[in-house]
């Protein structure tokens, strides 16, 4: 990981009933100077390490804890280095602030499975600092070197038997000049990075204590409940409140602009009341001039464009090369990936109290300064008047990072009418399956030219499917040429040796709003990759790990790691009992190569899985407990797209489902009962685990499937085998 | 279908059958209406909705045929429908035995006459015999509950069986009464 | 529908609500209560996260409204610690590491606690089909059913 190429500065002060705080000042880099947003500004302090008088130590997490174990991370990370008794550590999520901007990507973001890798240097380098100034106002107090003195579990000890606990020195230090440079660690002096850590908040979720954004209560508050349209775009023309009105606790009742088109809202002192309204409420629909989009219609609009080359993404190597390869050695195939829903537990939700001059918001969210800014636009007020405090949220998987902030957009309109009354604006659950905001569908036309050694001698793919980065801030960064290199993330980054290679794309623009879903481009493009591979090593006879390491550029030193270490742990592959075959699918995400092995039997026409070993090198662990439990998490995720009902459908421009009985993720039921779990060890700068291990149980299973019955599936969700 | 033949004692005889087969016809209609055949599946699972589709949430017949721990019928299913949340209800939900499946391993609705032959089956319906059939098709709470199923989540009605429950016992009296006959 | 008031036995003490009859377990026990343990997850009881205990069996308290509740014990996540099984579920749920977002955990943890309740020993098989009905994104799935042996194993 690149050293931070800025100027980065602590600026400490005493804290307002003793104790010591130390923030983090870091210039903006490049990138967020050159988008649309304004130079960041230079908040007040903020802290992000607070000693308190007891002992107690809170760490504020500049990310959100959506489930992926920041909230403890990131505190391992700090106290490490802090030398910190970990039994004293608590954890907070931070505001909305400046300060707690992603070093690399100069917003407030949890995403991108960068967390880790972007504040690893940071955060560690927040408790050297916070450490050697405690050491050296141990050292003055003792009157001797402050390299004489070593700390451990908040504790310095000096040369002749001195001790103080941090707790005591928190004043002192707090006072004293804040160090450039400080040593790092060494991965060897690691007493709580690397290790198996419990989660911080494991209790708390376990008794019912740990608050939700869907949970806030405040005094005076009212719930608030949206009628959308049920085509996207869809205006209000004409609301009969008849059966509603009069509803004991029944506040408010009316229309409200959202991004596009026009919504109702009704706004009651209970969720009970609200929801019942609403029900109540008969809305006529003004859908006229708006696009209908419906399923099986897209899908033949995207074979067309298929029949086009569309924008070229990469393209190396020579044409010609197709005039040499027979019909029987090419491999032509279309792929069908639809619609997918997120769903977290946690419906979408957000808190937002409107005072004229200032608000304040809670909000379960990814990006709290983008949310910040898109209230205070609403509200027409300048961003630092809004406080925005980030709640815990039950699952975010990229759905809680759409950077149109439609969400919190709505409830700052709700809140401005209510002014002065704390609003907790609450989507349901057939809101959120009907809300849009989907992986967006995508079909993909490759055909591959096997060469006379079995190894591909030329492919060419399009892909055909929705950006939901043009036209976001991002589109600078990540679209050229026309194309979303995000959504084709896996296919022209792909570290297997393929010349004659070309990647192209079109991106229609569909009314359904798109987002990011957990693994992004690689949910989609990973199973076209790794089903193909898949095949070619079939033909060629070969063993499919095998296989992969022949076709991978020898550069890909972590993805051969990662395959090297499955083919070790999965030496159950070689004894299946009959009826069970293994599937094998490798990717590289951001950094982080993952390696997958599945056995899968057929069971009552489906596919039944009966054991998951993953291999993956992400650098140095931090905590090795949550990498497990992100790995066997994230392929339960990546399940949902296999399951019969794993998908989002349109029928006259209305979703057809409308909630878990319509869009049903992964139950217990239809994972394997185990998924081992085996990390390379590493000490090399880490890189993230919420997005990798998704893309590649899809792939892996429909492989096992490919020798179970000689079918190769192309289009998800299975249905019936 | 058997004829009508106009000789005395063969033809009373066939036309008590006749009209037993007809009122059997008509009792039949209500068995297979998804309000009641979604309980009596050959399969592990009940059913729900107009399209008999697999009841959602995994939920599972279990040994006496109301769920298994933590996912008993009564978890969401209670005494009355609840019109309020969509949840039909009535008291002590369950699943009919499987002795009285009416459908086929593939989810098909058994033949009339395969239906008849359970449900007639004296060791395989708790010993009902006409008379007790007739009661039960009057009095059993959970085929009372066919008639007034309730509301659905999305607020519209659940359909109701082809006949009205005054009717089915009617038609159940009358077969009954011309012998139960079978097709 | 007129406002009632109901006496309801909630984690051993009495406690009164004066609401709509028809307003579902699962938004009186947030709402007027203000206990946000038990969660709200879809509404239509096919996720499980609305799951407490109703005389002694579970409960999918967004399907049971509060008029047909009569004189049955409520148990919470919030009370269920207070029970030896419940104490050795969450228990066994914080040493396993089974959580991640959390959201679900009410609900998995009592649903797991009426299965030991029923079977003390439960199998692979046991677990699959009780637990089968409670929704988990995260996919905690593997470790709930960790969890559970070892809570099995410690009763």
């Amino acid at each position: 990981m690149e050293p931070l190429n800025r100027r980065s500065f602590l600026r400490v002060s005493v804290a307002v009933g003793g104790g010591l705080m130390a923030s983090l000042y870091v210039d903006p880099p490049a990138f967020a100077r050159n988008g649309t947003q304004a130079p960041a500004k230079v908040y007040p302090p903020d802290a992000f390490v607070h000693i308190r008088p007891d002992g107690q130590i809170v760490i504020t997490v500049n990310r959100a804890e959506l489930g992926q174990g920041v909230g403890t991370s990131f505190p391992m990370m700090l106290a490490d280095e802090l030398d910190a008794d970990w039994s004293q550590v608590v954890a907070e999520l931070a505001p909305a602030g400046d300060v707690y901007k992603d070093p690399v990507y100069g917003f407030q973001n949890t995403g991108g499975s960068a967390s880790i890798a972007n504040s690893f240097q940071q955060y560690r380098e927040l408790g050297a600092r916070t450490r050697a100034m405690l050491i050296a106002a141990a050292a003055d107090r003792w009157h001797v070197a402050p390299a004489s003195c070593r700390a451990a579990s908040s504790v310095v000890y000096g040369p002749d038997g001195q001790s103080v606990r941090y707790a005591e020195l928190a004043d002192e230090a707090a006072r004293r000049p804040v160090p450039e440079r400080v040593p790092l660690k060494q991965a060897s002096e690691f007493r709580i990075m690397g290790k198996q850590v419990r989660r911080l908040d494991g209790r708390a979720k376990c008794d019912g204590s740990q608050k939700f954004g869907l949970d806030l209560d405040l005094p005076g508050m009212m719930i608030a409940v949206v009628a959308h349209p049920p085509v996207f775009g869809g205006r209000v023309k004409a609301v009969d409140d008849a059966d509603a009105r009069g509803m004991a606790g029944l506040h408010d009742v009316f229309e409200i602009p959202l991004i596009h088109g026009t919504a109702v809202a009704v706004v009651a002192d209970r969720f009970w009341t609200a929801k019942q309204a609403r029900d109540r409420l008969k809305i006529e629909w003004d859908l006229t001039g708006i696009e209908r989009p419906e399923s099986s219609e897209l899908w033949a609009r995207y074979q067309e464009l298929a029949g086009n080359v569309g924008n070229v993404a990469v393209s190396r190597g020579d044409e010609s090369a197709w005039d040499h390869i027979a019909r029987g050695n090419r491999i032509v195939a279309e792929y069908r990936l639809p619609y997918l829903a997120h769903t977290p537990m946690e419906p979408l939700n957000a808190t937002i109290r409107f005072d004229g001059d200032r608000a304040e918001a809670w909000v379960p969210t990814q990006i709290p300064g983008f949310d910040q800014a898109a209230i205070a636009e609403v509200l027409g007020l300048k961003a630092e008047d809004v406080t925005l405090h980030t709640e815990f949220s039950g699952g975010g998987f990229g759905l809680r990072q759409a950077f149109d902030s439609h969400v919190p957009r709505e409830a700052a309109t709700i809140a401005q009418r209510a002014r002065g009354i704390p609003v907790k604006l609450m989507w349901t659950r057939e809101d959120d399956v009907r809300g849009g905001y989907y992986r967006p569908m995508f079909l993909h036309r490759v055909e591959v030219g096997i060469g006379a050694n079995g190894m591909p001698a030329a492919w060419r793919h399009i892909a055909v499917g929705q950006s939901y980065v043009i036209g976001s801030p991002f589109e600078s960064f990540l679209v050229k040429n026309g194309v979303d290199f995000e959504s084709i993330g896996g296919t022209v980054d792909t570290p297997y040796v393929i010349p004659n290679f070309r990647v192209s794309t079109h991106h229609p623009t569909i009314n359904v709003p798109p987002c990011q879903w957990r693994s992004v481009g690689y949910s989609h493009n990973a199973f076209v990759m790794e089903t193909l591979v898949d095949e070619l090593a079939t033909r060629a006879k070969a063993d499919p790990i095998a296989y992969r390491l022949k076709l991978l550029n020898p550069d890909a030193r972590r993805l051969r790691a990662a395959l090297s270490l499955l083919d070790q742990r999965s030496e159950w592959r070689r004894r299946l009992p009959a009826g069970q075959a293994v599937g094998i699918a490798c990717l590289q995400y951001q950094g982080t190569a993952v390696a997958c092995a599945a056995a899968v039997a057929i069971e009552n026409k489906r596919p039944r899985i009966h054991r998951v070993t993953v291999a993956l090198h992400c650098g140095q662990p931090v905590n090795p407990l949550s990498i497990e439990n992100q790995f066997q998490g994230g392929i339960v995720f990546g399940l949902t797209q296999l399951l019969p009902k794993g998908a989002i459908t349109l029928k006259d421009g209305r979703v057809e489902q409308r909630n878990f009985d319509g869009f049903t993720p992964p139950y217990i039921g239809d994972c394997p009962a185990n998924i081992e779990v085996h990390i390379v060890p590493s000490d090399e700068p880490p890189t993230g685990c919420g997005e990798p291990p998704v893309p590649v149980i899809s792939p892996a299973v429909v492989n096992a499937l490919a020798r179970l019955t000689g079918k190769r599936y192309r289009t998800l969700p299975l249905v019936s085998l | 279908m058997s004829f009508c033949l106009a000789t005395s004692g063969v033809a009373q005889g066939d036309t008590r059958r006749a009209k037993g087969l007809d009122a059997w016809a008509q009792v039949y209609s209500v068995l297979v209406y998804p309000r009641c055949i979604n309980c009596h599946t050959a399969t592990n699972y009940p059913q729900q909705g107009d399209d008999r589709h697999r009841h959602f949430a995994n939920v599972m017949r279990g040994p006496a045929g109301n769920g298994v721990p933590a996912l008993t019928c009564a978890t969401c299913h209670q005494q009355t429908n609840a019109n309020s949340t969509g949840v039909p209800g009535g008291p002590g939900w369950h699943l009919a035995p499987l002795s009285m499946k009416w459908q086929d391993a593939n989810d098909q609705p058994l033949s009339s006459a395969a239906v008849c032959r359970a449900v007639t089956d004296r060791s395989k319906n708790h010993g009902l015999d006409g008379p007790g059939l007739l009661k039960h098709h009057d009095e059993e709470a959970l085929v009372l509950w066919a008639f007034t199923p309730g509301r659905r989540p999305d607020g519209t009605m659940r359909t109701l069986p082809p006949l009205t429950h005054d009717e089915f016992v009617a038609a159940t009296r009358r077969w009954v009464e011309a012998g139960t006959p079978c097709p | 529908m007129p406002v009632t008031t109901y006496q309801l036995s909630v984690n051993g003490e009495q406690r009164e609500v004066s609401v709509d009859p028809s307003t579902p377990l699962l938004w009186v026990l947030r709402e007027e209560l203000k206990m946000t343990g038990t969660k709200y997850g879809c509404g239509i009881g096919a996720c499980g996260a609305c799951t407490v205990h109703l005389g002694g069996h579970t409960a999918r308290s967004c399907l049971v409204p509060v008029s047909l509740i009569g004189e049955r014990s409520i148990v919470t996540i919030e009370g269920i610690g207070q029970d030896p099984v419940g104490r050795a579920v969450q228990d066994a749920w914080v040493d396993n590491d089974v959580v991640q977002c959390g959201y679900c955990q009410s609900g998995q943890i009592m649903s797991a606690v009426a299965l030991l309740k029923a079977t003390p020993k439960p199998t692979d098989v046991n677990i699959e089909q009780s637990m089968g009905g409670n929704l988990c994104r995260c996919g905690t799935y593997v470790r709930i059913r960790a969890a559970i042996k070892s809570a099995a194993w410690n009763l």
